[in-house]
């Protein structure tokens, strides 16, 4: 489970994040902070997917869904046997 | 009672003097849209109003009046003239929706310089390629973008001040930086604005074709006339008004209707500068009591999918007029906002070589969900035959949307590339580029466009461009880019490749492949699908067939294949 937050914390600042300078938590929000576009949210589902070994179905996700890590690692939980 | 009153009696009395009247501007004269906007509005009695309100990320806060955005478009312009910078001189402005944003939209009008707003989630390659093009002097931006600037910088000679609005000692200034922070400089009071005529440049918009680069829309100082009027009749702005655009300045609604029109009128507007959610848009309006609304038919589709359930936990009585630009607004979203809002969002369209809206609902209109409405008044429209280019008129057949020149806010070239320019035009009509029908009672129905261009989100992406940078990616031996429908962004980019021997095809090629676009165009650029083929239908002489493609993705007829190769 922490390992899983690491994860995808570390791939979002890695892939999203602009500014070296500026820092994000598990509870950051990421969709409605600006720090990942809604166009960009389908590439995040695939690093998801990819990583995870998992499928998301488009209606699970959401904006809400993906907008903290922590919501994320939630809505990963649910997909993973 | 709206502004507009009636649309018959305007259309039948119509002139453009009418808005060069309300305005005090007599052919010949200083026309400056940042004076306009301005000093002018403090100069009618109104420099302590508010001109904006903004909210950023982490609940940053500001509010600045009409005397104070005339400050600091002085101060910005009194900066950027101490550089050197002189009257038309492209001054790119790369920045997230931040105050500085706007105001420098000002400073550099004020000097008689060319803005050159560019989205900021731009990628390096996208970036390149309009300051390349535009040979951009100064860039305006913030730290946070900074990195991509570094990037290009050496392949730019004309690129000669990097202007930081947020420096701090945490990066130092490197070759040709220089920082600025508008408020630690003493405001200017008094400050000579260029006086820029008529036919003056003012803005340059970038927008995507078909074929080839970015082509750079120049417009003028006397856009200023079709932008005040038509926000005045088309969105009705009115003295006590607030008003929120949703637009970007990076795109031509956040500088037509984001910047020039409200200000121009003296109405307050507010920005908020985050991601995108339902609640927090909301939450806005209410708040700050915005009574009219001009946003996208992908945010109105977004806010429908997050459901009627939410909009009840606001108090959102205060909105009275809403309207909506980009892409076409399907008719459940104009039932919707009435059923939820208790108002029609009403749709409008027009494009960036425009300048203005030109077909729209008004106010007080008869309203068809579905229908773009009708044209501006001054605005001679009509559909023209797609093979002879002749004008006809008979009700539900469809045509390339057409307009006579003349109007005030159209463009006057493609920056370097007067050529494009001129194939714009055709038996003396501009040609849209886009379809449509008529009705019987005169109302436009759109279709489509007449090319291959990608409407993503209200936004314009180039097949080439993308299918250019996807050959950039190592794995890549061919690619077809068009445009997929989607529920909320009307339509995606989808990619087509065939790769080079020694890839396989997985989905953690596929997401190195998405990630490589975004940051080398942007995140409208990155398609949200890429299938991988064997090979790309292609005629015989070799030219890939983007449109068996695009038929494939929309479930249409394939049509005409006696040229595909291998059939």
């Amino acid at each position: 489970m922490e390992e899983m937050k690491d994860i995808i914390l570390q791939y979002v600042i890695e892939e999203y994040l602009e500014d070296d300078d500026e820092e994000i938590t598990y509870d950051t929000p990421l969709i409605s902070g600006g720090f990942v576009d809604s166009f960009s949210m389908v590439s995040l589902k695939v690093f998801l997917e990819t990583k995870f070994k998992i499928s998301l179905p488009d209606d699970k996700a959401t904006p809400e869904a993906f907008d903290s890590v922590n919501n994320i690692v939630n809505l990963v939980k649910e997909f993973i046997d | 009672m709206s502004n507009i009153g009636s649309y018959e009696k305007r259309i039948k009395n119509f002139d453009w003097s009418i808005s060069e009247k309300e305005l005090d501007y007599k052919d010949g004269n200083t026309i400056n849209i940042a004076w306009y906007c301005s000093d002018r509005i403090c100069q009618m009695g109104k420099a302590d109003k508010l001109a904006l309100i903004y909210e950023g990320f982490g609940g940053v806060e500001k509010e600045y009046t009409f005397n104070d955005i005339r400050l600091a478009g002085n101060t910005i312009g009194a900066f950027l003239r101490n550089l050197g910078v002189i009257q038309e001189d492209r001054v790119c402005l790369f920045m997230d929706r931040i105050p500085e944003l706007y105001l420098s939209f000002l400073g550099v009008l004020k000097i008689g310089a060319i803005v050159q707003p560019l989205f900021s989630a731009f990628g390096e390659e996208s970036l390149h390629v309009r300051l390349e093009n535009a040979q951009t002097r100064v860039i305006i931006t913030q730290r946070k973008h900074l990195s991509k600037v570094r990037k290009i910088l050496d392949k730019l000679p004309s690129l000669e001040h990097i202007i930081i609005v947020d420096h701090n000692e945490s990066k130092p200034l490197q070759k040709n930086e220089v920082s600025f922070n508008l408020e630690e400089t003493t405001p200017v009071e008094d400050f000579e604005i260029f006086p820029t005529k008529a036919n003056s440049p003012s803005v340059l918009h970038y927008t995507s074709g078909t074929t080839g680069q970015p082509k750079g829309v120049r417009h003028v100082h006397y856009s200023l006339i079709s932008q005040y009027l038509t926000t005045k009749w088309i969105l009705d702005l009115q003295d006590k008004d607030i008003y929120w655009c949703t637009a970007d300045p990076g795109w031509v609604t956040g500088t037509s209707y984001g910047i020039i029109g409200p200000w121009s009128l003296g109405i307050t507007q507010c920005v908020l500068n985050s991601g995108f959610s339902a609640e927090a848009w909301y939450k806005f309006i209410e708040k700050h009591r915005i009574t009219v609304w001009y946003s996208a038919p992908t945010a109105i589709r977004s806010l429908m999918k997050a459901g009627d359930e939410i909009v009840g936990k606001f108090d959102l009585s205060c909105l009275r007029h809403l309207a909506s630009v980009g892409e076409p607004l399907n008719a459940e979203a104009v039932v919707w906002s009435e059923k939820v809002f208790n108002n029609q969002f009403l749709d409008t369209y027009w494009q960036t070589e425009t300048g203005s809206i030109m077909i729209t609902n008004f106010p007080g209109m008869k309203i068809k969900p579905g229908s773009m409405g009708k044209a501006f008044p001054g605005i001679e429209t009509t559909l023209l035959d797609p093979k002879t280019f002749e004008p006809f008129n008979k009700p539900g057949k469809i045509g390339l949307i057409a307009f006579k020149p003349g109007w005030p806010a159209m463009m006057t070239t493609y920056w370097n590339n007067n050529e494009k320019f001129e194939e714009k035009f055709k038996n003396g009509w501009y040609l849209s580029g886009d379809r449509s029908s008529i009705d019987k009672n005169g109302y436009f129905w759109f279709t489509g466009r007449d090319d291959d261009v990608i409407n993503t989100g209200g936004h314009l992406v180039s097949p080439f461009e993308v299918e250019s940078a996807l050959l950039e990616h190592e794995a890549v031996s061919e690619s077809a880019v068009v445009a997929k429908p989607d529920e909320v962004n009307m339509e995606v980019v989808k990619a087509f490749i065939t790769l080079k021997p020694g890839y396989e095809p997985d989905d953690e090629l596929e997401l190195k492949i998405m990630n490589f676009i975004r940051k080398k165009l942007s995140p409208l650029a990155m398609p949200q699908d890429i299938e991988y083929m064997d090979s790309l239908p292609k005629t015989r002489s070799g030219k890939i067939m983007r449109r068996i493609l695009h038929a494939k993705e929309w479930g249409e007829e394939i049509g005409d294949v006696s040229t595909l190769e291998d059939e």
